[in-house]
C-alpha cells in the first residue's frame, strides 16, 4: 500500500466498495443460481481490497522521487502467480491424462468428469499461467525499452489481481458446471464482461506507458504485446456476445448460432493463438532473448516483415479448423491458403531468433536460461510448419478429430509457449530481485531436461495415437465397409494415453523444480545489485525520425 | 538520423537504434523469405483460381474446376454403395443357413458384422455381446422376442418400447407396488421361480414353492406361460432357464416383482438398412453358435 498514493488509495477503496457491493447484489438476487457463489467470489474479493487499502491507508505517501525508478511490485507477483497457475494447471492436465487411462477416476463426482476438469486445465495454462506470464513481462519490458516507469501504481495491480479474480471465477465455475460451451472461451457472460473492463484497463496503461517513453523508436516487443492487447480484447468481446437468460442467472445464450457460431467461435479460438499465444510470447522472445545472448537482433527488417505478415494472415485462417463441415466450401479455401501463406512470416520470426544467436551458440551450450529460449523458438518454427500442414484439407481429413490435434497444441503449448516463459522468468527473476544469479543454475539444468523430455514424449505419443486414430477410421476391408469400430481406435490408443500422462507428468515436475529455484532466488535474494544500472532515463531523446 | 556501428561479429550495421542495450542489425530480409512468400502466395492464387474461394455479395467464385464437395461426396458414397450392394443386396432375402452355407459371404458378413456391433450395440450389449445387468446377453439361446434371423432385424428395426409405429411392447408390472402381491407373496413366487432352473430349492422348500406355483398360476402365467418358459410374442421371457436380465437373485427378483421393468431397446431403421440388420442378425446367431457351451 506504501507504493500507492492518497489518490490511488482512494480508488482502491472505491474500487473494492463497489466489488464488494456487486458481489453482494449477485449472491442475494441469484441466490440458488451458480451465479451466487461467483456473486460470493466479487463480494469477498472487493472485501479483502478494502481490507488491505484500509490497514495502508494512513501509511506514509509514496517517495516523490518515485518516477526515477521502476514499478516492478506488480511483475514480481505476476511471475509468482503465474508459476503457481502454471503448476496447478499442469497437475489437473496430467490428471485429466491418467483419466483418459483410468476412465473410473472420477469418484463419481461430477466437478471430477473430464468435461469439467479438461477446461480447468487448458483455462489454467493458457490464462493462468500464460496470462500472468504476459502481463508480468509485458511490465517489465515496457518499461525497460521505453526507459519509463509505468504511469501510476493503480492500474497495474488492477489489472493484474482483477485479471487473476477472472481466471478463479472461471475456473471455479466449471467444476459448478457453468460454462458457455465456447472452446477457450467457456466463461459466462459475467465473467467475460469483467475480463473486458480489465482488459480495457490493460490497454490503456500500455498505450499511457508507451506514450511516456523516453525512446525515440517503439521496440519490436512492445509491438507483438501491443497487437496481443488490443486483438484479445476485440476477439473476447465479439465472440463473447450473448444474452444471459436473466441479470441473476449464470446461463446466457450465444448471439449466433449454426454454421456462424462456429465461424465466430474458431475465428476467436484460431486468433486466440495467434495473438494470445503467439504475438504475446514473441513479445517475450524479442527481449529476453536478445538480452540473454547479449547479441543484437538478426535483422529488424525481417522483425517488420513477420509482424505484419502474423498479424495480417492469421485472422483469415481461423476457418481451417472447419474443414468438411457446414461451412461452405470457399470459406474453407480461403482460410486454407492463407494458413500456407502464414507459415512464412512464422518461420521468419522463429529464423530471426534463431540467427541472432549467431555468435552466441557458447552460451545456449552453457547456459540452460537461453537453452530454453533457443528451443522454444525451434518448437515455434516447428508448430508454425506442423499447422500449416494440417490446415491442408486433405492433411485435415487424417487430422481432424484425432489425437494429432492434441499433440499439435502441445507442441506449441509445451515446447514453445512454456519454454519461453519459463527461459523469460529465469532471465527476469534475479533481474528483479536484484541479485546476480538464480538459486541454483543446477536446477535450471533438471528443469530444462525434464521439459524438454517430458514435452517429446507426449508430442510423440500424440502423433503417433493421432495417426492410428486417423487411418483406423478410414480403412475399409475388402468388401467397402469399416474395418475398425470406434471401440477398437480406444483401445489401440491405451498405451500412447500412458506414455503421454508420464511425459505430461516430467513436464509437470520441471514446473515444480521451476518454482522452487524461484522461490528460493526471491528467498535469498539480498539485494546484491544496485539500482544504477536499471533506472529511467530522465529527459525525452529526440523524436523519431 | 541515427547512425549505426558495424557488429564485429557478423559484419552488418546496426540500425542505430538502442533499448535497454538491445540493438538491431540492419540485415536485410534473408532472400529465402522473400521466395517462398511469393511462392506461397502464387500457390494461394492457383487455389483461388481452381476452386470456390472469394465472396461476391450473395454468391461466391466458384472456380475454375467447378468442383462441388457435396457432389463429389455423394458420388463417392454412391460409389462405394454400389460396390457393397453386390454381396449385400442378397442378404435381406437370404436365409441363415445359406448364409453359412457361402463361405466367403459369412468371413464378410463376421468381418462387417463386427465393426456395426462395435459401433451400435456394443455400448449397451458389451463388445462380446454378452449383455449386463439390464441388458440382455444376446449369445446365449434366451431370446425375448424371438431367435430366428427374421425376428433379430424384426425386433432390430422396430425396437423395443420405442416410439417406432410397429415397435414391441412390453411391460413387466410392479405386481408388490401396485399391490397384486404383498411382500410374503412376493418371497414365495421368487421361491418357485427359482426352483425352475435349481431344483435344489424345490426339495428344501417343498411347501414355500407349492404356494410360490399356485401364485404363478394366478399371477404370471397370462404372460409368462403355464411352465414359465416364456411367450416369445408378448416378450415375456422365460423363466425356467439360468438367462436373467436384470439378475436371478433373491434380490434383484424382488426388485423386478415389487416395481416391475421396463426395457427399451432403440428402432434402428433409419439407421441401419434391411441388410445390415440382417447381417447383424447373422452375424449374433453365428457368434452364438460359436461359443463354448
Amino acid at each position: 500500500m506504501g507504493h500507492l498514493t492518497q489518490g490511488e488509495r482512494e480508488l482502491a477503496l472505491l474500487t473494492g466498495a463497489l466489488l464488494l457491493a456487486l458481489g453482494m447484489l449477485m449472491m442475494v438476487m441469484a441466490w440458488g443460481d451458480p451465479l451466487s457463489v461467483h456473486g460470493a467470489m466479487f463480494g469477498f474479493s472487493g472485501a479483502a481490497v478494502m481490507a488491505v487499502t484500509l490497514r495502508g491507508m494512513f501509511a506514509p505517501a509514496p517517495d516523490e522521487n518515485r518516477f526515477a525508478s521502476y514499478y516492478d511490485a506488480p511483475s514480481k507477483a505476476g511471475i509468482v502467480i503465474a508459476m503457481i497457475w502454471g503448476v496447478f494447471a499442469m497437475f489437473i492436465g496430467d490428471w485429466v491424462a491418467w483419466l483418459l487411462v483410468f476412465p473410473e477416476m472420477t469418484f463419481d463426482a461430477g466437478w471430477a468428469s473430464f468435461g469439467r476438469l479438461r477446461p480447468v486445465h487448458t483455462t489454467g495454462v493458457i490464462f493462468g499461467f500464460g496470462g500472468n506470464a504476459l502481463i508480468a513481462t509485458s511490465f517489465h519490458v515496457v518499461q525497460r525499452t521505453c526507459r519509463t516507469r509505468l504511469p501510476d501504481q493503480f492500474s497495474p495491480w488492477f489489472v493484474l489481481l482483477g485479471y487473476n479474480l477472472f481466471c478463479l471465477i472461471a475456473v471455479s465455475g466449471y467444476m459448478l458446471g457453468v460454462t458457455q460451451s465456447k472452446e477457450y472461451a467457456e466463461p459466462e457472460w459475467y465473467a467475460d464482461i469483467w475480463l473486458v473492463i480489465v482488459w480495457v484497463a490493460y490497454f490503456l496503461l500500455y498505450m499511457r506507458t508507451l506514450a511516456r517513453r523516453n525512446e525515440p523508436h517503439i521496440y519490436v516487443a512492445n509491438w507483438y504485446f501491443l497487437a496481443f492487447i488490443l486483438v484479445v480484447a476485440i476477439l473476447h468481446i465479439v465472440n463473447g456476445l450473448a444474452v444471459p437468460v436473466s441479470a441473476f442467472s449464470a446461463k446466457s445464450y450465444s448471439a449466433f448460432s449454426g454454421v456462424q457460431d462456429a465461424m465466430t467461435q474458431w475465428w476467436y479460438g484460431h486468433n486466440a493463438v495467434a495473438f494470445f499465444l503467439t504475438a504475446g510470447f514473441l513479445g517475450m522472445m524479442y527481449y529476453y532473448l536478445p538480452m540473454q545472448a547479449g547479441r543484437p537482433i538478426y535483422s529488424y527488417r525481417t522483425s517488420i516483415v513477420s509482424f505484419w505478415g502474423i498479424t495480417f494472415f492469421y485472422m483469415w485462417a481461423g476457418s481451417h479448423h472447419l474443414h468438411y463441415t457446414a461451412l461452405p466450401f470457399w470459406v474453407q479455401t480461403l482460410g486454407m491458403s492463407f494458413s500456407i501463406m502464414l507459415l512464412i512470416p512464422s518461420w521468419a520470426s522463429a529464423a530471426n531468433a534463431l540467427l541472432t544467436l549467431n555468435g552466441a551458440w557458447d552460451k545456449v551450450r552453457t547456459d540452460a536460461t537461453l537453452r530454453f529460449m533457443a528451443l522454444a523458438a525451434i518448437f515455434y518454427g516447428l508448430s508454425t510448419f506442423e499447422g500449416s500442414f494440417m490446415a491442408i484439407r486433405p492433411v485435415n481429413a487424417l487430422s481432424h478429430y484425432t489425437d494429432w490435434t492434441v499433440g499439435h497444441v502441445h507442441a506449441g503449448a509445451l515446447g514453445w509457449v512454456a519454454l519461453i516463459v519459463f527461459g523469460a522468468f529465469y532471465a527476469a527473476t534475479p533481474k528483479l530481485w536484484k541479485c546476480e544469479r538464480m538459486y541454483s543454475p543446477g536446477l535450471i539444468e533438471v528443469h530444462f531436461w525434464l521439459a524438454l523430455s517430458g514435452t517429446l514424449i507426449y508430442v510423440f505419443a500424440m502423433w503417433n495415437s493421432g495417426i492410428i486414430q486417423g487411418l483406423m477410421w478410414r480403412t475399409y476391408n475388402d468388401g467397402g465397409t469399416l474395418a475398425y469400430s470406434f471401440m477398437d481406435s480406444v483401445n489401440a490408443m491405451y498405451p500412447y494415453y500412458i506414455a503421454r500422462a508420464f511425459g505430461g507428468l516430467l513436464f509437470l515436475l520441471g514446473a515444480v523444480v521451476g518454482l522452487y529455484n524461484i522461490v528460493m532466488t526471491i528467498r535469498t535474494a539480498a539485494d546484491t545489485l544496485s539500482e544504477a544500472e536499471d533506472r529511467p532515463l530522465g529527459p525525452i531523446l529526440e523524436p523519431a525520425e | 538520423m541515427s547512425v549505426g556501428e558495424r557488429d564485429p561479429h557478423s559484419g552488418y550495421m546496426t540500425t542505430g537504434h538502442e533499448w535497454n542495450g538491445i540493438k538491431e542489425l540492419n540485415t536485410p530480409v534473408p532472400r529465402p523469405v522473400w521466395l517462398f512468400l511469393i511462392a506461397s502466395f502464387l500457390i494461394s492464387v492457383m487455389m483461388w483460381v481452381l476452386l470456390p474461394a472469394w465472396p461476391l455479395g450473395s454468391t461466391f467464385t466458384r472456380g475454375a474446376l467447378g468442383y462441388n464437395e457435396r457432389a463429389a461426396l455423394d458420388e463417392r458414397v454412391a460409389v462405394a454403395a454400389s460396390a457393397r450392394a453386390s454381396w449385400m443386396t442378397p442378404l435381406e432375402t437370404m436365409s441363415y443357413e445359406e448364409a453359412r452355407a457361402d463361405s466367403d459371404l459369412l468371413m464378410r458378413v463376421k468381418q462387417t458384422g463386427q465393426t456395426l456391433f462395435g459401433d451400435n450395440c456394443a455400448a449397451c450389449h458389451g463388445v462380446e455381446a454378452k449383455g449386463g445387468p439390464g441388458y440382455p446377453n444376446l449369445v446365449d439361446t434366451a431370446w425375448l422376442w424371438g431367435g430366428d434371423i427374421d425376428a433379430i432385424s424384426e425386433t432390430l428395426r422396430v425396437g423395443i418400447n420405442t416410439e417406432h409405429p410397429d415397435t414391441q411392447y412390453a411391460q413387466m408390472p410392479s405386481l408388490g407396488r401396485d399391490g397384486a402381491l404383498d411382500k410374503k407373496s412376493i418371497l414365495r413366487v421368487i421361491s418357485y421361480v427359482q426352483s425352475l432352473s435349481n431344483p435344489a430349492i424345490a426339495e428344501e422348500a417343498p411347501a414355500r414353492v407349492a404356494e410360490g406355483n399356485a401364485l404363478f398360476a394366478e399371477n404370471c402365467s397370462s404372460c409368462h406361460g403355464e411352465d414359465a418358459k416364456g411367450i416369445q410374442e408378448l416378450g415375456a421371457p422365460n423363466l425356467a432357464d439360468k438367462a436373467w436380465i436384470y439378475g436371478g437373485d433373491r434380490a434383484s427378483l424382488y426388485q423386478t416383482i415389487q416395481y416391475g421393468r421396463n426395457g427399451h431397446m432403440p428402432a434402428w431403421e433409419g439407421r441401419l438398412s434391411e441388410a445390415e440388420r440382417r447381417l447383424l442378425a447373422i452375424y449374433l446367431l453365428d457368434l452364438a453358435e460359436s461359443q463354448p457351451q
